[in-house]
C-alpha cells in the first residue's frame, strides 16, 4: 500500500478553522491527509502537542492561525510566529526533519489558500517518506517480538 | 433715531449713520465708484459729493462717510452738486475713457467728451482705476495687507510689496473679486483650493457637504478659508444674521460607550486614472460614472444641463461599463450596480439631450425585480448597446473634420468586428471598491476581509450581516457592492439584530475561559506579559498569578506559555486536547 502520511493540523477557530470550512463549502478539493485539531487561538499550541503527535506517530505537524495583524485576540499569533523557530531547532535535535513542521496563516476568506498549503505539506511529507523515531522502532520490535 | 431731509424727502435713521445709508433708505441715488459694503468708506471718487444745508450755510461733503445729525438738509441733486460731478467725471473719463464702468458712469451723469486731456491716459478697457477697493479689501477684509498704493499723483497705482510675488500673498481672490475694471485677474483657475467630492465646481471655504447632509448646515474648510490664514474677512458670520458662525469651533474626539456596532462605511469609487487608455483626467469631456452624476443633478454645476465643457450639448454620449470590476488586473468581482445605472444615465441623456448614446458592455446583468422590464424600456427608446469592452479612447475628428472631439476604440463581439465611434462625451463605470483605509477599521474591531478586500460576514447565506466578533454587523457597500433595495435589506436585519440584543439585556457569551490551578503556579509571571487583554493578574500576598474571568477573552496563550502547566484554559485543556491527538493517530 502507498503510504498517507499522517499530518496533524492545529487549526485557529476565527481564520484557518473558518477558512478550511470555507474549503469544504466552496467544494475544493483538497488531501484528507491532515487531521485537524480546532484551538481558538495559534497561541494556544503548546508546544509540547507538536512534540507529542510526533512521537504519537504523526508524519507531520501544520500550525495554522490568521495573518500578521488580523489575530482576533490582536497579538496571538505573534507569540506563535515566535515560538515555532525555536521548534524547528529542537525537533531537528531530535532526528526529526525541520520540514515536518509548519506554520502558515489562512485567513477565513482564503478556502483555496487552504487547499493548497494542505496539498503542498502533503507531498512534501509524501516525498520525506514516513517518520522514524527510536520510540516507533522500539514499539515495532515490541510488537515483532510478541 | 433722527430725522433728515433728502432732496426734500424726510427720513429717520439712526445718529451717526452716513448720508449715503440714509439716502439709500430714502431711496434717493448717489453715484459712487470707490464705495463697497465690505469696508469703511474710503472718500477718494469724491462723486458721492452732496451739499449740506443747515441754517443759512451750506457745504460739500462725501456722503459715503459723513454722519447724519438730526436736522439736516442734503441737497444731492444742486446746480454746485451737478457741476462737481460734472467735473469728477470729465477728469475720470479723459484718463481711462475706455473702461466700462466709467463710461457708464458717465452717461448716467450725462458727461460725453471731457474737456480735458490727461497726460497719462490710459486707452485700456481694464486700467486700474484707482479706486482702491482691492487695497481696502486686502488690508481691511482679508487683513492679509499685501496690497498698497505706491507714488503720488498720476503717477499713483497699486503695487505688491517691492513689486514683487508676495509670501503674504495667500491668493485668496478678494482683490479680483471686487475690482470693478477686472484689471486684477486671478491666473490659477482653481485657486479655491479642493475641488468638490460630489460637483465639479470649485467650492468656496463655507459650503454645505451635499444637498444630502444631516444635519443641513454648512461647514468651513478650514485649509482654503481666509479667516483661518489671515484671522480677517469673517464675511459669512457678518452675513448671518442668526449669528450662527462659530470660527472657535475645533475637531474634537467624542468617547461613546456602546454595546454594539455596525460597520457601514461603504465604499470608494475605482480611480480611472489607473486605466490611462479611457483618458479619465487626461482628456476633456471624459467623466466617472459619479462626476456625471452630479452634472445630471439639477443642483450640480450645469443645472442639470447635459453639456460638455465648452457650453454645448454633446451630439454622442458614450457609456463604457466594467472600469476597474471584471477585470483580472485591477478587481475580478462584479460591481453589480454599473449596468442599471448606465441605464439610467442613458435614460435621462436620452430624455434631455438629443445625443446618440452609446453602451460599451460586457454582459448585461439587470438582476432586479423590475431590472430586466426597465432593460428592454431603454431598448425600445433606441439606444446603441455595443457587446465589447471599449479598448480606448482617442482624441478624433468626427469623420475627419469639423472640431476635434473624442472616439471610442472597441471591438464589437456580437458582429465581430473592430469599431470606432465618434463621440463628445464619455462616462466611464467605475468600479466600486473597498475604502482605502478598511483595513484599519477591520483590525479595530477584529473583523475579518474576503478577497476581494470587502468586510467579511459570519456565513454568506445564513448570516450575512453579523461578523466572527460578537455584537459587530455589518451592512452595506462596505461588506460587497451592492445597490439600494439591497443595502436597505441588510441594514435594517443588521438593526434589528441589535435591537433583539438590547431588548433581550443581556448576551451569552463563549464560556471558554483560562483559570489558574493555584496550587501549581510557582510565580513565575510569565502569562502576566504575554495577555493582550491585561486579564491576568499577579496576587501579591499568596504570590501566584490570577485570571479576571471577565476581561479573559479564552484565546489560551498563556496557558500554551505555562511551563508549570498550572494554566488551564476550558474546554481546549491540555488533557482535552491530548486525547484529541490521541483520537487522530488511530
Amino acid at each position: 500500500m502507498a503510504f498517507e502520511p499522517k499530518i496533524i493540523g492545529f487549526l485557529c477557530n476565527w481564520c484557518s478553522y473558518t477558512g478550511a470550512d470555507l474549503a469544504g463549502v466552496s467544494r475544493i478539493k483538497s488531501a484528507p491527509n491532515v487531521r485537524v485539531i480546532r484551538t481558538m487561538c495559534s497561541g494556544r499550541v503548546d508546544p509540547a502537542f507538536i512534540l507529542k503527535a510526533f512521537q504519537l506517530g504523526a508524519d507531520g505537524v501544520i500550525v495554522m492561525g490568521c495573518h500578521l495583524g488580523d489575530c482576533h485576540y490582536q497579538e496571538g499569533n505573534y507569540k506563535t510566529i515566535r515560538r515555532i523557530p525555536f521548534l524547528k531547532r529542537l525537533v531537528a535535535g531530535f532526528g526529526i526533519d525541520p520540514r515536518r513542521l509548519r506554520l502558515e496563516w489562512v485567513s477565513a476568506s482564503e478556502g483555496d489558500r487552504f487547499a493548497k498549503v494542505v496539498n503542498e505539506m502533503t507531498e512534501e511529507i509524501r516525498a520525506l517518506g514516513p517518520l522514524k523515531l527510536s520510540v516507533h522502532q522500539e514499539a515495532e520490535q515490541a510488537a515483532v517480538h510478541a | 433715531m433722527v430725522t433728515i431731509n433728502i432732496d426734500g424727502k424726510p427720513v429717520e435713521v439712526l445718529e451717526d449713520t452716513t448720508i449715503l445709508k440714509a439716502a439709500e433708505k430714502a431711496g434717493v441715488w448717489i453715484p459712487t465708484m470707490c464705495h463697497s459694503e465690505y469696508f469703511e468708506p474710503y472718500g477718494v471718487c469724491r462723486l458721492c459729493s452732496v451739499e449740506v444745508v443747515r441754517g443759512k450755510r451750506s457745504r460739500i461733503v462725501t456722503a459715503c462717510n459723513f454722519p447724519v445729525r438730526g436736522g439736516m438738509n442734503v441737497l444731492t441733486n444742486s446746480e454746485r452738486v451737478k457741476w462737481l460731478r460734472k467735473v469728477i467725471m470729465e477728469l475720470t473719463l479723459s484718463r481711462w475713457p475706455n473702461v466700462r464702468v466709467v463710461r457708464e458712469m458717465a452717461e448716467r451723469l450725462g458727461v460725453a467728451e471731457p474737456r480735458f486731456k490727461s497726460l497719462e491716459r490710459d486707452e485700456a478697457e481694464n486700467a486700474c482705476i484707482l479706486c482702491g477697493m482691492c487695497v481696502n479689501m486686502c488690508n481691511e477684509v482679508v487683513k492679509a495687507g499685501v496690497l498698497g498704493f505706491a507714488h503720488t499723483g498720476i503717477k499713483r497705482e497699486v503695487v505688491l510689496p517691492f513689486d514683487e510675488r508676495s509670501d503674504q500673498c495667500i491668493v485668496c481672490g478678494s482683490c479680483a473679486h471686487v475690482c470693478p475694471t477686472g484689471h486684477i485677474k486671478m491666473i490659477l483657475e482653481d485657486y479655491r483650493g479642493k475641488r468638490s467630492e460630489f460637483t465639479l465646481g470649485p467650492k468656496t471655504p463655507i459650503y454645505v457637504p451635499t444637498l444630502q447632509a444631516v444635519p443641513r448646515v454648512p461647514v468651513i474648510d478650514t485649509e482654503s478659508c481666509i479667516h483661518f490664514q489671515t484671522d480677517g474677512c469673517e464675511t459669512c458670520a457678518k452675513a448671518c444674521e442668526p449669528n450662527a458662525i462659530d470660527f472657535g469651533m475645533k475637531d474634537e474626539i467624542v468617547d461613546i460607550e456602546v454595546g454594539q456596532v455596525l460597520l457601514a462605511t461603504g465604499f470608494d469609487l475605482f480611480d480611472a486614472g489607473a486605466m490611462a487608455q479611457y483618458g479619465y483626467g487626461r482628456l476633456d469631456n471624459v467623466y466617472s460614472s459619479l462626476e456625471f452624476e452630479s452634472i445630471l443633478n439639477s443642483t450640480g454645476p450645469t443645472g442639470g444641463k447635459i453639456v460638455m465643457k465648452n457650453g454645448k450639448e454633446p451630439r454622442a454620449v458614450g457609456i463604457i461599463h466594467c472600469i476597474g470590476s471584471r477585470d483580472t488586473n485591477h478587481h475580478p468581482y462584479c460591481s453589480r450596480v454599473c449596468c442599471m445605472y448606465a441605464l439610467k444615465f442613458a435614460h435621462l441623456v436620452k430624455d434631455r439631450t438629443s445625443a446618440a448614446i452609446y453602451q460599451f458592455y460586457i454582459d448585461m446583468r439587470a438582476f432586479g425585480k423590475g431590472y430586466e422590464e426597465f432593460y428592454n424600456r431603454l431598448l425600445d427608446e433606441g439606444i446603441t448597446m455595443i457587446r465589447g469592452k471599449a479598448a480606448e479612447v482617442v482624441e478624433g475628428k468626427w469623420s475627419g473634420e469639423g472640431e476635434p472631439s473624442l472616439k471610442i476604440r472597441c471591438e464589437d463581439t456580437l458582429i465581430g468586428k473592430f469599431r470606432e465611434i465618434p463621440v463628445d462625451m464619455v462616462v466611464l463605470c467605475n468600479a466600486i471598491e473597498p475604502r482605502t483605509d478598511s483595513d484599519v477599521i477591520r483590525r479595530l474591531f477584529s473583523v475579518s476581509k474576503s478577497p476581494d478586500g470587502f468586510f467579511l460576514e459570519r456565513h454568506p447565506k445564513l448570516d450575512p450581516t453579523s461578523t466572527a466578533t460578537d455584537g459587530v454587523f455589518i451592512a452595506g457597500c462596505a461588506q460587497g457592492p451592492k445597490d439600494i433595495p439591497d443595502t436597505v435589506a441588510q441594514a435594517s436585519s443588521a438593526a434589528a439584530r441589535i435591537l433583539s440584543l438590547i431588548s433581550k439585556g443581556e448576551v451569552e457569551i463563549e464560556p471558554v475561559r483560562a483559570m489558574v490551578q493555584e496550587e501549581y503556579c510557582s510565580g513565575c509571571k510569565i502569562c502576566n506579559n504575554l495577555c493582550p487583554y491585561g486579564a491576568i493578574e499577579f496576587l501579591q500576598e499568596s504570590k501566584v498569578s490570577h485570571v479576571n474571568e471577565a476581561l479573559c477573552k479564552g484565546c489560551g496563550t498563556c496557558v500554551a506559555a505555562c511551563p508549570s502547566s498550572a494554566m488551564t484554559g476550558h474546554g481546549f485543556t491540555d488533557a482535552q486536547i491530548l486525547a484529541e491527538l490521541d483520537g487522530l493517530m488511530v
